[in-house]
C-alpha cells in the first residue's frame, strides 16, 4: 500500500462520492453481536445471496447500540431509507434475501429503528421528520463502517482532521480550538481536555508520551469497548492529533485483557495506519513521526486511575502514587505523560474537522458535546446511547430505552459505577451534565447507567458496589484498605438484619474518613454508592435494623 | 519442563526483553499459551528477562487475570458485573457451583471444569452473561446454563 500524503487526503476529500450501486446489508459483529449469534446470520446472508444470485454486499460493522436486540441487520437499498432488523436468526436472514431476490417488500416483522431514525450523526445533514434525541459524534461510524477496513473510515472523512491539523494548525492553535470547544474528560471526572494537553505540552522532559486509557473497569459499562471495536481508527486519529500537540513520539493503548476483540481491532488499525503512512516516520509526508504500541491490563479496576495505570504500563503492580506530581509533569518513566480516555480521543477528529464553535453548541453550559452511556439493568431496550449533554435522565431511560422492562416501576438509576451514586426516580428530570449529577450525589462517570426497579434491593446493591471496591482495593493506603473492609462488615450486619442505629452513624463516619484520606479515586469514591443510597433510601436501611423489626 | 516449552518461553522472553516495562505483556504471553503461568516457565522467563522471581510473583499475584494453576479443560466464567448482578448472576453462580461441585476459583478433581467469577465482559446489554472457554453465552437462564455445563462432559463420555 502506498504511503499517503496530505495532498492525497485532500484529493480524496474533494473527489465526488460514488453513489452506491448495489444494496448493502450490514451485520453488527462486535462482541455483543457475535455473542448473540451474528456469525451464522452473516453466513446465511452471504450463502443465500450467492445461491439466489442477488447483487449485494454483506458487510461487517461494529455495534449500532441496540445491544439487547442483537443480532442486528441493516438493509440499505440505494435510493431508499435503510431498514433495521433486530434479533435476526439465520432463517430470517434467508427470508430477507428471498424477498430481495423476488423483488418483494422486505419482511415487516422483527423491525427495529434504523440508525438514521435513532440518532443525528455528526457531519451529516439533519433528516426529515422528528429529530431524534440521540446525537452521535463518538459513535458516528459504529454500526456503519467495517471497522477492519481503513478505506471505509477514510470514505467517511477519516484522517481528514489529521491532515488539516498537520498542514494548517500549530499545536497552540489546536489547544486554543480545544479550549473553545470545551471538551472535558469523558473518563468521568470531567477535567478540561485542553488544559491537560497544554500542561503536558509545557512540561519539560526527555520525551513526551500519550496514553489512551482503555481500561474500562466499571462493571456495567462498555462504551469504550464498543468504540474500540466499532471505530478503532477514530480513536487512533484522536491520539495522533494529541501526540502532535504535546510533542510526543510514542503513544500507548492500554486496554483491558478482557476485551480481546477490541485489542485485535486496534492492532489491525495500527497495521493499516502504518502501511498507509499514517503512523511511523514522517506521517503524511510531514516532520511529525509517531509510533503506537498496545499494552494490556490484567484485571485490576484500580488501573483506571492514572498513576496506577502508569505503574502497570511500567510492568509493575498497579498501585497508585500520591499526586502531585501529576502525570502531565512526571508520568510514565518519569516523563510528561498525557492520559486520555477512549471516548475523549474519539471526539477530537470531529472537533478539529467541524470546528470548536460547532462542538460547543452541542450540550449545555460547561458540559459541551455528547456523552455515551451504557444503559442496562431493568430497562426494555438495554444498549448504548449517545446524547447531547443537557438531555434529562428521563429522556434516556424512558424515551430512548423504553422505560421499565416489566410492570414494576423504576426505582433508581445508578451512574458512575463503583465510585458513583444512586439517583432516585423522583430526580429523573435532572439534565445530564457534570455539575447536575454531582449535585445529586453521583457523578458523570465513564458512562455506566444501571436502571433499577422497585423489586431491586438497595441495601444489597450498596453492598455489591462496596464489596467490589474492597476486593479491588490495592491495599496500599489504610483508609481504603481498612476503612472499606470495616464499612463492608457494618453494612453486611445491617443487610443481615443485625444492625443497630449506631451502625448507620458508623458508616457515615467511615465514609468521611475514606473520602478525605484515601490516596486515590478508588478509595475516595468507594463510599459514594453507600452514601447516596443512605441519602435517598435511608428508610430501607432502617427497616433492616434489628431494632426496626421490634 | 519439556524442550518445546523451553523454546516457547525463550521466544516470548526474546520478544519482550528489550522493550521497557513489558513484564506484564510477557506474562500474558505465557498465560495465552498455557492457560496459566506455570512456575517453571515464570522462572525461565525471569532469568531470560533479568527479572527476579519475586518481582514476577509480586505482579502475578496482584492482577486478577493471571492464574497460577492449570484451570482445567472448561473454564466457566460467571460475570458478576452490575448489570449481570441485577439480572440474576449470583443465582447462576450458585447453580454452577452446585452442579459442578466446586466453588468459584476452584477446579474440579477430574480437571474437567474450572469455575470463576469475572468482572464485566462488556456485554451488559445481554445480561446475564456466562462464558465457557471462548464462547460467550447471552441472556443466560438456569436451563441454558445447565445445558452448557453438561454438554462438554457429555461429549467426552460419548467419545469414551
Amino acid at each position: 500500500m502506498a504511503r499517503l500524503t496530505i495532498a492525497d487526503l485532500q484529493a480524496r476529500a474533494a473527489a465526488p462520492k460514488p453513489a452506491p450501486d448495489k444494496p448493502v446489508i450490514r451485520v453488527g459483529m462486535s462482541t455483543c453481536g457475535l455473542a448473540a449469534g451474528a456469525e451464522p446470520v452473516f453466513n446465511a446472508l452471504t450463502e443465500e445471496a450467492a445461491a439466489r444470485k442477488v447483487e449485494l454486499r454483506v458487510a461487517r460493522t461494529g455495534c449500532a447500540g441496540m445491544c439487547s436486540m442483537e443480532p442486528l441487520v441493516e438493509v440499505q437499498v440505494p435510493g431508499q431509507a435503510a431498514v433495521m432488523f433486530g434479533e435476526v436468526t439465520p432463517e430470517f436472514a434467508r427470508s430477507i434475501i428471498a424477498a430481495m431476490a423476488a423483488g418483494k417488500p422486505l419482511p415487516a416483522e422483527s423491525r427495529a429503528p434504523s440508525i438514521a431514525q435513532l440518532a443525528r450523526i455528526a457531519g451529516e445533514p439533519v433528516g426529515t421528520g422528528d429529530e431524534p434525541i440521540q446525537y452521535r459524534i463518538v459513535m458516528r461510524n459504529c454500526g456503519v463502517i467495517d471497522p477492519e477496513e481503513i478505506d471505509e473510515y477514510m470514505d467517511r472523512g477519516g484522517y481528514q482532521s489529521l491532515a488539516k491539523v498537520l498542514s494548517t494548525m500549530s499545536p497552540e492553535d489546536v489547544i486554543e480550538e480545544m479550549k473553545t470547544a470545551g471538551l472535558r474528560g469523558r473518563g468521568g471526572a470531567g477535567f478540561p481536555a485542553w488544559l491537560k494537553w497544554k500542561l503536558t505540552r509545557e512540561s519539560v522532559g526527555d520525551e513526551h508520551i500519550i496514553v489512551c486509557n482503555g481500561d474500562e473497569g466499571d462493571p456495567g459499562a462498555y462504551m469504550d469497548r464498543s468504540v474500540l471495536e466499532g471505530d478503532p481508527h477514530a480513536v487512533l486519529e484522536g491520539m495522533l492529533i494529541g501526540g502532535y500537540v504535546i510533542g510526543a513520539k510514542q503513544g500507548y493503548f492500554y486496554i483491558r485483557a478482557e476485551y480481546p476483540l477490541a485489542i485485535q481491532r486496534i492492532e489491525k488499525a495500527l497495521r493499516q495506519a502504518r502501511a498507509n503512512g499514517l503512523l511511523g516516520n514522517n506521517i503524511l509526508g510531514t516532520d511529525f513521526s509517531f509510533n503506537v504500541e498496545v499494552r494490556l491490563g490484567a484485571g485490576a479496576f484500580v488501573c483506571g486511575e492514572e498513576t496506577a495505570l502508569i505503574a502497570s504500563l511500567e510492568g509493575k503492580r498497579g498501585t497508585p502514587t500520591p499526586r502531585p506530581p501529576y502525570p502531565s509533569v512526571k508520568g510514565l518513566w518519569g516523563q510528561p505523560t498525557m492520559i486520555n480516555n477512549v471516548e475523549s480521543l474519539a471526539n477530537i477528529s470531529q472537533i478539529m474537522l467541524h470546528g470548536a464553535e460547532w462542538f460547543s453548541k452541542i450540550g449545555v453550559g460547561r458540559s459541551s458535546g455528547t456523552k455515551v452511556f451504557a444503559v442496562t439493568g431493568q430497562v426494555k431496550h438495554a444498549g448504548l446511547v449517545e446524547i447531547p449533554m443537557g438531555v434529562t435522565l428521563r429522556q434516556v431511560v424512558e424515551g430512548i430505552c423504553g422505560g421499565s422492562a416489566s410492570d414494576t416501576p423504576i426505582k433508581a438509576v445508578q451512574t458512575g459505577g463503583p465510585s458513583g451514586g444512586l439517583i432516585p426516580a423522583s430526580e429523573l428530570d435532572t439534565p445530564i451534565t457534570y455539575e447536575d449529577l454531582i449535585k445529586l450525589g453521583s457523578f458523570m462517570g465513564s458512562g455506566g447507567m444501571i436502571v433499577m426497579d422497585e423489586n431491586d434491593d438497595i441495601v444489597e446493591l450498596s453492598k455489591f458496589y462496596l464489596k467490589f471496591c474492597v476486593e479491588e482495593s490495592c491495599g496500599k493506603c489504610a483508609p481504603c484498605r481498612i476503612g472499606g473492609t470495616q464499612m463492608l462488615r457494618v453494612l453486611t450486619k445491617i443487610a443481615d438484619g443485625n444492625g443497630t442505629e449506631a451502625d448507620i452513624a458508623t458508616i457515615r463516619r467511615l465514609a468521611r474518613a475514606m473520602q478525605k484520606a484515601s490516596l486515590c479515586g478508588l478509595g475516595q469514591g468507594a463510599p459514594n454508592p453507600v452514601l447516596s443510597a443512605l441519602r435517598y433510601f435511608e428508610p430501607e436501611f432502617r427497616g433492616r435494623l434489628a431494632s426496626g423489626k421490634n | 519442563m519439556s524442550p518445546t516449552q523451553t523454546e516457547e518461553v525463550a521466544l516470548i522472553a526474546k520478544r519482550w526483553k528489550n522493550k521497557r516495562g513489558t513484564l506484564i505483556m510477557a506474562l500474558h504471553g505465557l498465560q495465552d499459551r498455557y492457560g496459566y503461568v506455570p512456575r517453571d516457565a515464570a522462572m525461565q522467563l525471569g532469568e531470560a528477562m533479568d527479572v527476579p522471581l519475586a518481582r514476577i510473583y509480586e505482579v502475578l499475584t496482584f492482577y486478577n487475570y493471571f492464574r497460577l494453576e492449570s484451570p482445567g479443560k472448561h473454564v466457566v466464567s460467571v460475570c458478576l458485573g452490575t448489570a449481570c448482578y441485577l439480572k440474576g448472576a449470583p443465582q447462576l453462580l450458585e447453580q454452577a457451583s452446585k452442579e459442578l461441585g466446586i466453588k468459584a476459583g476452584e477446579t474440579s478433581a477430574d480437571g474437567e471444569h474450572h469455575l470463576q467469577v469475572v468482572r464485566c465482559v462488556g456485554c451488559c446489554g445481554l445480561a446475564p452473561v456466562v462464558t465457557v472457554n471462548e464462547e460467550l453465552l447471552a441472556k443466560v437462564t438456569p436451563e441454558t446454563l445447565a445445558a452448557h455445563l453438561k454438554a462438554p462432559v457429555a461429549t467426552e463420555n460419548g467419545k469414551a
